[in-house]
C-alpha cells in the first residue's frame, strides 16, 4: 500500500462468505434453538462483524502496525512514561502454558507455581520500595493510586478520624493523583512549588492540619528533580497526623539508589509496566501494585498470597479490615510475570545500574540541549527533565510544532505541554536502555531543529512532512464525534 | 556483570561524565540527603542468565496444572476458547505492544484505526451507538458503570442483582464506598434469575441504576425485557454486563433497553492468564456518550482532507479534568482490545454465531448426560455455556477426585452463597468434545456415588 493513500478499514474489505477461522464440527445431536431460549432473547440481526480471509486478516494488522510507532521502532523519550526497552524473552515466559493457560479459580494445591512467584514478586517489591507489604491487584497506576488513598481513608477512619479528607497535591503532580483522590471521596488541595521546582516547604506547612488525610508525592518529581526536602516534609505531614502516599511513576531514577520507604512514604505504587518493562501495549494493561507500611498492612485489598509454614503458598482472604476488592481475580497477572522476568533478569546490581544510567543519560541530554533551549530549572536532575520552548515561541514556533517535526526524523517526541507549571513544556525521558549514539542523534536533531525555527520556521510549523497522515482535525473530532463504522446507506 | 538491556560502556559514561565537568556518576544523586541513601544491595535474588531464567520459570510454570495438562470445565467469568493462531502472531508485532498511549496520532494510526474498529465490534455485538478504547476488566467496567449511572442521574443508590459476578459486585462495593453512593442487592428467585418482584419492592425514585448480568453468575438467562420497564420506570438507567460471546446467539442488550452495557472481551482471544490481563468493554448511547469514562478514538480528518484517527472527547479525562474528572482511567487494556479486535475479525460475523451455537449446544448436551447418570442440574431457567450441578458430597472434595481423572472441575458455589453450598457451576464451550463431556458425567456418577 503507497504511504499516502487512505487505509481501508477491515469492514471495507468485507466480502459475505469469507471466513478466517475454522472450528471443529459440531459432534453432539443439535437441537433447536427455539426450544432452548425464549423467542424474544433469541437474536434477530447478527453482528455485523467483518468476513475476510486470514491472509487478508494478517496483511490488513500488518500494514496497522507499520502505521504505528513503538520502542522497538525508535527512540521514544516520552517523559514521565518511562519508555524503555520491552524484552522479548518476557512475552516468551508470559506466554507459557503453566501461566498463560491457567484459571483463577483452580485450587490452590494446583497452581502452586503461579502463587510462588506472586508471593516472591510481592516480597521483591517490598525491598526494592523498602515497604513492609504489597498488593498486587490494582491494573494499572491510577488504581494503584486509587487503592492506596482508600488504605489511607481506611485507617483514619478506623482511627476515628473520619474527618480528615483533604489529599495534598503539589501543582507539578499528574492530573491522575487529583482524580484518584475524588475517585477515593476525599478533597485535593494544591500547593506551589518554589523557584526550585520543588514543593514550597512553608506552602506545604500551611496546608497540612487537623484535616489532612495525606500527602501525595512523586519524588523525583515531574520535572525530574529529587525532593530534597522530603524528610522535613515527611515530618511536618507526620506530625499533622496525615501519611505520604508516593507515586511511583518516576522510580526508575531510584532503584537501590533511595527507597520511599526510607524516605518516610506510607504507601507507594509501582508502575510495573513503565519501570519494570511491562510492556505499555499501546494504552495498557499496566500493573500498579501497591506497597505499604505495617500500620496500613490490614487495609491491603483481599485477597493477597501468603506463604504457610511447610512452604506452599494460599490465599490469605481472611483480612476482616481489607478496603476489599479493587479488581477481579489476580490483578493483571501476565504483567506481573513479565516484571517477575525483569527483575530476575537484573537482580539487585542490575537494578542499580538501570537508575544510574538512566539519571546519567537524562543529564547528558540536558546538559547538551540547554544550549539552544531554555532550561527552565537548572540543576541536577534525576531521569528526566524539563525544557521549555520558550525562546522558539518568540520565533513563532510552538513546542507542539517542535514535536510534530520530530516526527518526520523517525522520533517520538517528548511529553509536552506537562507539567503544566512550566510555559511551554518538553518533558523528556531517554531511559537507560538507548545508546550514546542514539542520544547524540536525537541531540543533533533537537538542535537542528532549534536553527530551523530561527531560520525556516515554517518547516516547524508545518511538519510532520513524511507521515502517512499530516495534523488531523481534533476540534471537530471532538464537536461531532464519530466513533465507530458506520456502512455507506 | 553484564546486562543485555545496557548499552553504556565504561567509554560511553567517561564521555557523558566529560561534558557534565564531574567524575563520577555518584555526583548526581548528590541531591539526595545521606539519611535517606540507600545503603548496600537490595536484598532480592542475584540475577539469571536468560537459559536460566527459562528453566526457572518453565520449572514455575510447570508446577501449575492448566488446560494443555488437563480437561478444563471451569469458567465463572473466564473461559477456555479458541483463538485462531493469527492473534498471538500480530499481537507479538512491537510496532504494536511497545508503543505508548496514542498521543501523537501521526505515528499512531495503526493502533488508533485498530481500537476504532474495536469500538465499533462492541457496538455491533452490544446493540448500543456507542463504545469506549476498553477498561481493566469486566468487573471494573461494571463499577465505573454504576458511578457514571450516579452521577448523571443526581443519584446515589444502585441496585445490583444477586446474579451478578461475585467480585464484580465486590469491586462495585469498593468503588460505591469511594463514592459515597450506596449499594442494594436484590435476591434471585428458584429460577436461578434476578426476583424482579423484589426489585420491584426495592426500586424508588432516588434509584441510579439497575444492574443484571445476562447471562448471569449461574449461566442463565435473564429476560432483560421483563427488568427492562422496572428500571426505566423509575428513572433508573438500566446497566447490563454481558458475556460478549454469548451475544452471537442472545438478542442484544440494546434492542432490549439496556443504556450501558459492559463486560469482558475475554472470551474472545484472550487467554485465562490465572485472572488477567482481560479487557473490560463499555457501551452507552449517544446521548450518554459524554459521561463515558476512558479513552475513545474519533475519526476525523487530516489537513488534506483524509481520513485519520484520534482520541477525542478528551475533555472528559484525568489528565484535563483532574479532580473533576468523572473516573481516575488511563491505562486501560488497547492490547487485549486489539487481541478481540483480531479475534473478531478472524471470526468474524459467522464464526462468533457458529463459536456461540456451539456453547449453547455442547452446555445443553452436558446437562442432559449429567441428568442421565442421575444428577441434578438445579435450574429449569433458559441457559448459554454454564449450569449449575448439585452434588452429594463438597464441591472441593469432588474436583479433587476430577484432578486425578485429568479433569478442572466447575466452580464452588458454597464460596458465595452459602444456601448453594455442594453446588458447582460447570462451564462447556466450543473446546469440550462429547467424549471429554461423557467422561466428565461418568466421573462425576461414580464420585457422587462412592
Amino acid at each position: 500500500m503507497r504511504n499516502d493513500q487512505e487505509k481501508a478499514l477491515i469492514f471495507e474489505m468485507s466480502k459475505p462468505g469469507r471466513v478466517g477461522y475454522n472450528l471443529p464440527a459440531l459432534d453432539v445431536p443439535e437441537v433447536e434453538v427455539a426450544s432452548l431460549l425464549p423467542k424474544h432473547l433469541i437474536r434477530e440481526t447478527p453482528a455485523e462483524l467483518p468476513e475476510v480471509s486470514e491472509l487478508q486478516l494478517v496483511r490488513h494488522y500488518t500494514e496497522l502496525s507499520r502505521r504505528n510507532h513503538g520502542v522497538d521502532n525508535g527512540f521514544y523519550p516520552l517523559g514521565s512514561c518511562t519508555m524503555k526497552y520491552n524484552p522479548k524473552i518476557n512475552e516468551d515466559v508470559a506466554r507459557y502454558a503453566g501461566f498463560a493457560q491457567t484459571h483463577p479459580y483452580q485450587p490452590e494445591e494446583t497452581v502452586q507455581g503461579a502463587l510462588e512467584l506472586l508471593y516472591n514478586l510481592q516480597e521483591e517489591l517490598a525491598e526494592i520500595t523498602g515497604m513492609d507489604a504489597v498488593t498486587l491487584q490494582p491494573a494499572a497506576g491510577a488504581a494503584g493510586e486509587w487503592t492506596g488513598l482508600m488504605m489511607i481513608r481506611a485507617y483514619h477512619e478506623s482511627r476515628g478520624e473520619a474527618h480528615r479528607t483533604k489529599v495534598i497535591v503539589p501543582n507539578s503532580a499528574h492530573g491522575t493523583n487529583p482524580a484518584s483522590a475524588a475517585v477515593a471521596g476525599l478533597d485535593t488541595v494544591t500547593i506551589a512549588s518554589d523557584e526550585r521546582g520543588l514543593v514550597d516547604i512553608q506552602a506545604l506547612r500551611d496546608a497540612v492540619g487537623s484535616d489532612t488525610a495525606a500527602l501525595m508525592l512523586t519524588n523525583p518529581n515531574t520535572l525530574g528533580l529529587f525532593e530534597e526536602d522530603i524528610v522535613e516534609m515527611a515530618k511536618i505531614v507526620h506530625e499533622a497526623g496525615g501519611l505520604l502516599y508516593y507515586d511511583g511513576a518516576n522510580a526508575n531514577a531510584i532503584l537501590g539508589i533511595a527507597r520511599p520507604g526510607d524516605m518516610g512514604f506510607d504507601v507507594v505504587h509501582l508502575n510495573l509496566h513503565k519501570t519494570f518493562t511491562g510492556p505499555h501495549g499501546g494504552g495498557g494493561p499496566g500493573a500498579g501494585p501497591v506497597g505499604v507500611k505495617k500500620v496500613l498492612e490490614p487495609f491491603l485489598p483481599t485477597p493477597i498470597v501468603a506463604k504457610k509454614e511447610d512452604g506452599s503458598f494460599y490465599w490469605d482472604s481472611n483480612r476482616p479490615e481489607s478496603i476489599g476488592r479493587v479488581k477481579g481475580y489476580n490483578g493483571n497477572f501476565g504483567i506481573l510475570v513479565r516484571a517477575y522476568s525483569y527483575i530476575r533478569t537484573m537482580g539487585p546490581e542490575g537494578l542499580l545500574q538501570v537508575s544510574q544510567n538512566a539519571v546519567l543519560s537524562a543529564n547528558y541530554m540536558m546538559r547538551r540541549l540547554a544550549t539552544a533551549y531554555n532550561l527552565p530549572f537548572d540543576r541536577v536532575c534525576k531521569h528526566e527533565f524539563v525544557l521549555s520552548g520558550v525562546n522558539q515561541k518568540k520565533l513563532g514556533v510552538r513546542t507542539l510544532d517542535i514535536a510534530k517535526r520530530l516526527l518526520d526524523f523517525g522520533y517520538h517526541p517528548p511529553t509536552i505541554y506537562f507539567p503544566l507549571i512550566v510555559d511551554e513544556c518538553l518533558m523528556i525521558e531517554p531511559t537507560e536502555t538507548e545508546t550514546k549514539e542514539t542520544l547524540d542523534e536525537f541531540i543533533d536533531v533537537m538542535l537542528q531543529i532549534a536553527r530551523e525555527c530561527e531560520e525556516t520556521p515554517e518547516l516547524v510549523q508545518e511538519a510532520p512532512h513524511t507521515t502517512v497522515v499530516k495534523r488531523l482535525d481534533e476540534a471537530t473530532a471532538a464537536r461531532k464525534p464519530i466513533l465507530r463504522y458506520q456502512p455507506q446507506a | 556483570m553484564k546486562y543485555r538491556y545496557l548499552p553504556q560502556t565504561d567509554q560511553d559514561k567517561r564521555e557523558m561524565l566529560e561534558t557534565l565537568g564531574i567524575s563520577s556518576v555518584e555526583e548526581l544523586f548528590a541531591d539526595i540527603p545521606e539519611e535517606v541513601r540507600f545503603k548496600g544491595a537490595l536484598n532480592i535474588p542475584e540475577a539469571l542468565s536468560e537459559p536460566d531464567l527459562v528453566k526457572y520459570f518453565t520449572r514455575l510454570a510447570n508446577k501449575n496444572v492448566n488446560f494443555s495438562t488437563h480437561v478444563n470445565f471451569l469458567g465463572a467469568g473466564v473461559y477456555q476458547h479458541y483463538a485462531p493462531s493469527t492473534v498471538n502472531h500480530m499481537l507479538l508485532r512491537g510496532e504494536f505492544f511497545t508503543a505508548y498511549t496514542p498521543y501523537q496520532p501521526e505515528i499512531s494510526q495503526g493502533e488508533l484505526q485498530a481500537i476504532f474498529e474495536f469500538q465499533t465490534m462492541v457496538c455491533e455485538l452490544t446493540g448500543m451507538e456507542v463504545a469506549n478504547s476498553s477498561m481493566y476488566d469486566g468487573a471494573t467496567s461494571l463499577a465505573e458503570a454504576a458511578m457514571m449511572a450516579a452521577g448523571h442521574t443526581g443519584k446515589k443508590r444502585v441496585i445490583v442483582s444477586r446474579a451478578v459476578h461475585p467480585e464484580a459486585r465486590g469491586v462495585l462495593k469498593t468503588y460505591a464506598y469511594g463514592q459515597g453512593v450506596e449499594l442494594v442487592e436484590v435476591g434471585i428467585n428458584s429460577d436461578g434469575v434476578t426476583d424482579t418482584q423484589a426489585l420491584e419492592a426495592l426500586i424508588d425514585e432516588n434509584t441510579a441504576a439497575v444492574i443484571v448480568q445476562y447471562p448471569n453468575f449461574f449461566g442463565n438467562v435473564e429476560d432483560l425485557a421483563a427488568v427492562e420497564p422496572i428500571a426505566h420506570g423509575k428513572g433508573a438507567l438500566f446497566v447490563v454486563s454481558s458475556n460478549p460471546l454469548a451475544l452471537g446467539v442472545l438478542e442484544a442488550p440494546g434492542k432490549l433497553g439496556a443504556d450501558i452495557v459492559v463486560g469482558d472481551m475475554q472470551p474472545f482471544g484472550i487467554p485465562a492468564s490465572f485472572g488477567g490481563p482481560h479487557c473490560g468493554y463499555f457501551a452507552t448511547t449517544s446521548k450518554l456518550m459524554r459521561k463515558m469514562p476512558g479513552r475513545i478514538v474519533g475519526q476525523t480528518k487530516d489537513e488534506n482532507g483524509k481520513r485519520g484517527f484520534v482520541l477525542t472527547l478528551q475533555a472528559r479525562e484525568q489528565h484535563i479534568r483532574r479532580e473533576k474528572a468523572t473516573s481516575n482511567i488511563c491505562s486501560n487494556q488497547a492490547l487485549l482490545a486489539l487481541a478481540a479486535a483480531i479475534t473478531l475479525t478472524g471470526l468474524g460475523k459467522q464464526g462468533v454465531q457458529e463459536m456461540a451455537m456451539m456453547n449453547l449446544q455442547k452446555a445443553h448436551y452436558a446437562k442432559q448426560a449429567l441428568q442421565a447418570k442421575g444428577l441434578e442440574v438445579v435450574f429449569t431457567s433458559p441457559f448459554f455455556n454454564e449450569f449449575v450441578v448439585k452434588l452429594s458430597k463438597p464441591v472441593a472434595e469432588a474436583n479433587k477426585q476430577l484432578l486425578q481423572a485429568g479433569i478442572i472441575g466447575g466452580y464452588d458455589l458454597g464460596l458465595d452463597y452459602p444456601e448453594f453450598a455442594g453446588h458447582t457451576l460447570l462451564a462447556v464451550t466450543e473446546l469440550r468434545t462429547k467424549e471429554e463431556i461423557d467422561t466428565l458425567a461418568a466421573e462425576l456418577e461414580a464420585i457422587t456415588r462412592a
